[in-house]
């Protein structure tokens, strides 16, 4: 039997979570943001085929930070839990609160009784959900929640983007314009730099696509169009 | 599936299992359809048949469901989109056929999700295979339900149609098929009309023609109906994806048969 030294609970879930900001910290960031007609979302990603960014269900997607092999992990599960649900019940009870819900349960399970913390924050982003409009919920690697309205950046400098990005945020952009402006704030942190349109991954919600499958990437020379 | 592969050291699973079905297996075992013991008395589906034509293939259904000799829904829809590239026509018990249509839907989506990238045309033909060995062992005896499957092959860039017979076997057709109870005579009817690189308008006409000849030898295929609008319903899979093809369409290929033959 292994010999367990006493460790106060505050310094054990502090070290925890001061190891889970370092492995997100690593990482490049997310943006979320509500344009006219859905939810864009736009990461930093020099890889064109390990999405931060999916599909889950007809009017709700995903995207994570951290470590890939978490955030997949958690993916691959909310793909499972919407389909599931949507086979036993109905394609509209399907909801991003309850994925939002459900992850949260995940990762504070995770973060209070695992060895290591998950490495990770998501976002679950829903368009024409509940009161008909768009809603991104941010949850964290301990599982706290938030309802974000608007705009919202995950990732290692997720402050100083979220900063950059209320100080230029507005409602009602079309496309071209909120791709733009999301990169334009990717690239302000660490250092101001231009981000290559091939290093630039995004999705989007796209409201008035007439499929029920309401997510579409975005291809490279719409990225590149907007940015030009 | 592969869920259940495990690193020999390890004893951790290795890679996600993208089949929806297989999922519902293992967490809802309740939910998962299961087979009537006796088929009898089930709503029955007809005639439905698939054809290639120039830009793709083409999958027709009537829309008649019987249960013994009463017509238990005279405007009941066999052929469905599968996917973006893919239509599914069925034949056999209403409910059954229901049911396996939107769980193949379903596992064509969640491959699509979990992966990231659609499952070749020979893949899904494959996985409808195996999907009614294992949930539909009756269909295997021609009793419960007996699909078509029809796709846009966008890596060979042609149309494909592959049927599935009372062996469990999937074979592939080079130009027409059709099931349920009154295919033959859809099929003479077929063998007489089809021809390579039909138009999207012939292939229509010559397979509303089809089940026109169908719904004459066979009680339980429904011809249109106009008096009550019921038309025959059609799915066109071409290299733009699957699509229905419009009931006005529709109509015009019913009108132009029906004249051809009442001028004669």
């Amino acid at each position: 039997m292994s010999f367990m030294p006493y460790v106060a609970p505050e310094q054990l879930m502090k070290d925890r979570s001061d190891y889970a900001h370092k492995g997100i910290a690593r990482g490049r960031s997310v943006i979320g943001l509500e344009y006219a007609e859905g939810l864009l979302f736009i990461a930093e990603n020099p890889s064109v085929t390990l999405h931060k960014i999916s599909e889950i269900y007809d009017r709700i997607a995903f995207a994570g930070v951290g470590k890939y092999s978490e955030f997949e992990e958690l993916r691959i599960a909310g793909i499972r839990l919407a389909d599931l649900r949507g086979y036993q019940y109905g394609r509209e009870d399907v909801k991003a609160r309850d994925l939002a819900n459900a992850y949260s349960q995940a990762l504070s399970t995770i973060f209070t009784q695992q060895m290591k913390p998950y490495e990770v924050e998501v976002l679950v982003g829903e368009v024409d959900g509940e009161a008909g409009g768009t809603g991104i919920y941010h949850i964290l690697f301990d599982g706290s929640v938030s309802d974000e309205h608007g705009c919202v950046a995950i990732g290692g400098q997720s402050e100083d983007l979220m900063e950059a990005l209320r100080d230029r945020y507005a409602d009602g952009w079309d496309l071209p314009t909120a791709i733009r402006t999301a990169v334009q704030v990717l690239g302000t942190t660490p250092e101001t730099r231009e981000i290559p349109a091939d290093q630039i991954e995004g999705a989007v919600l796209d409201r008035t696509k007439t499929h029920r499958r309401k997510f579409r990437r975005l291809a490279p020379d719409e990225i590149a169009s907007a940015l030009a | 599936m592969s869920d259940d592969l495990q690193l020999p050291l390890a004893g951790t699973p290795f890679g996600a299992s993208p089949s929806f079905v297989e999922l519902l297996r293992r967490e809802r075992p309740g939910s998962m359809p299961s087979e009537p013991t006796t088929p009898l008395g089930a709503p029955h589906g007809t005639t439905v048949l698939g054809l290639k034509f120039a830009d793709g293939v083409m999958m027709v259904g009537d829309r008649r469901a019987t249960a013994g000799n009463l017509i238990a829904d005279p405007k009941m829809r066999k052929v469905f989109e599968a996917d973006d590239y893919s239509a599914i026509a069925i034949a056999g018990a209403a409910g059954q056929a229901e049911e396996l249509v939107k769980l193949f839907q379903l596992e064509l989506e969640h491959y699509e999700k979990i992966t990231g990238d659609r499952l070749s045309l020979e893949g899904k033909a494959n996985r409808l295979a195996q999907m009614i060995r294992s949930n539909f062992p009756m269909a295997l005896q021609g009793l419960v339900v007996v699909p078509l499957f029809g796709g846009y092959d966008l890596r060979r860039s042609e149309g494909r149609i592959f049927y599935y017979d009372a062996t469990g076997g999937r074979w592939e057709e080079d130009d027409f098929q059709t099931t349920g109870s009154g295919g033959q005579s859809a099929k003479n009817s077929l063998k007489k009309r089809w021809r390579p690189g039909l138009s999207r308008d012939e292939a229509l006409r010559v397979s509303v023609e089809a089940l026109i000849d169908a719904a004459e030898d066979d009680s339980a295929t429904g011809g249109p109906d106009p008096v009550r609008g019921i038309w025959p319903i059609a799915v066109a899979v071409t290299a733009s994806g699957a699509q229905d093809v419009p009931e006005d369409q529709v109509v015009a290929a019913v009108e132009a048969v029906v004249q051809e033959r009442t001028s004669r």
